[in-house]
């Protein structure tokens, strides 16, 4: 496999995986407004995965469709970050985890307008003004959550200790990836780096929130390594294509 | 003669479109919104090129279906291409399409997308498309569709849709 396209599909695989865990909250809402809003950034990220794969069958060239990509991989083959695998837990543990993940898309795909790869500018051009809305609607809430009732705070806390750690995994350069940015196809991580955590430290200083400490643990995803989450996610998400190949509807 | 000829096919085919709406907003022509991005005839083709309002946009089989169900319908053999770029954004949506927002009950973007930043207060210009009040409150970032967020109005109680400035 090309870096290019391990590139692609480590962008396609976390908005795809992404998007299923926001799905799940679909009729488990705290509230009806948030069932919809949950289920319209899964949309979104769906909808960005699907242009990312289509870009990543015309990179291999095999005729693979986004379907084959989406349905007709085991999980070493995904690429998606850690994090966006992991099991829904409550409220908190979704903002929190859409706070990392929309803040870091948000500042990628503004990055990645000047890739040297025409077409992920194209996409990032798109996905860079709904990543907005996913930012402010998790921004809000992890700043009600902080500065709420000592039962909001305690569970917004527990979600930083939790996922803090993995976000460490965002920007960590692996050898395989080392291409790309040769080639002005991938953005700086260094600048990406500093601009999310300036932004991210801000999220929490006006919720009242402490930075958690940094730890020693690295997550895999972006390599094939994932925790066991993905797997469980997978059976289920593949199921239907996997047991009627070439089903329509 | 042929210029004339090409530019009255053009305008008949212009006039198909205006009346294909978008089916999330069924008073709104696909036009009017900035969805169709241009249009050429070619070798008895009519190539018409459309882009998404978002990316997971659901709406966009439909529309592609209901253009070529209309234009086939006045005889012409369209295709139907979708470009991603430029990206579409709510500038784009025509003035007319604005009070046609309002008399379905949702109300048009108050701002211009480039002025949209995250910390940016996204509740001023709103107005109530029913009652024009300008004093609403939000509740919710997203409403029925991506494009929209929910609001209520204060002064006539009502909750309306607001067409997202993106």
């Amino acid at each position: 496999m090309s870096a290019h396209l391990r590139y692609v599909l480590q962008l396609a695989d976390t908005n795809l995986v992404w998007s299923h865990r926001l799905s799940e909250w679909c009729g488990h809402g705290p509230v009806l407004e948030e069932d919809i809003a949950l289920a319209n950034m899964g949309l979104d990220t769906l909808g960005q995965a699907r242009l990312l794969y289509a870009h990543a069958s015309t990179l291999e060239n095999k005729g693979r469709s986004e379907d084959d990509f989406a349905y007709f991989r085991a999980a070493p083959e995904y690429l998606n970050f850690t994090i966006a695998e992991l099991a829904n837990g409550d409220y908190a543990h979704t903002m929190v985890r859409n706070l990392f993940l929309a803040m870091y898309f948000k500042l990628l795909w503004k990055a990645q307008l000047a890739s040297s790869d025409a077409v992920l500018g194209e996409i990032a051009a798109k996905a860079v003004k709904e990543s907005t809305y996913h930012v402010r609607h998790a921004t809000d809430w992890v700043v009600r959550f902080g500065d709420s009732t000592p039962e909001a705070r305690l569970r917004v806390e527990a979600a930083l200790a939790e996922l803090w750690r993995f976000t460490t995994e965002f920007f960590s350069i692996i050898a395989e990836n080392a291409p790309i940015y040769a080639a002005g196809i991938g953005v700086n991580l260094r600048e990406l780096e500093a601009q999310w955590t300036e932004e991210i430290h801000a999220v929490l200083n006006e919720a009242t929130l402490e930075v958690p400490a940094t730890s020693a643990f690295r997550s895999t995803g972006k390599q094939g390594v994932h925790s066991e989450a993905l797997s469980v996610l997978l059976a289920e998400m593949q199921s239907l294509a996997r047991a009627h190949p070439g089903a329509k509807w | 003669m042929v210029v004339v000829a090409a530019t009255r096919a053009e305008q008949a085919v212009w006039d198909i479109l205006n009346t294909v709406l978008d089916p999330e907003l069924p008073a709104v022509s696909i036009v009017e919104l900035g969805i169709v991005r241009g249009i050429e005839l070619r070798e008895g083709e009519v190539i018409v090129t459309i882009t998404p309002t978002y990316s997971g946009c659901p709406a966009m089989e439909a529309i592609q279906n209901d253009i070529r169900f209309a234009l086939k319908s006045a005889e012409f053999t369209p295709q139907v291409l979708t470009v991603l770029s430029p990206a579409w954004s709510s500038d784009w949506i025509a003035p007319s399409a604005r009070s046609k927002l309002r008399s379905i009950g949702i109300a048009p973007p108050a701002h211009l997308a480039s002025k949209i930043g995250v910390r940016v207060n996204p509740m001023l210009g709103i107005e109530c498309p029913l009652c024009a009040s300008a004093s609403i409150e939000k509740l919710s970032e997203f409403g029925s569709t991506a494009c929209k967020a929910l609001y209520r109005c204060l002064a006539c109680r009502e909750p309306f849709d607001y067409f997202k400035p993106i």
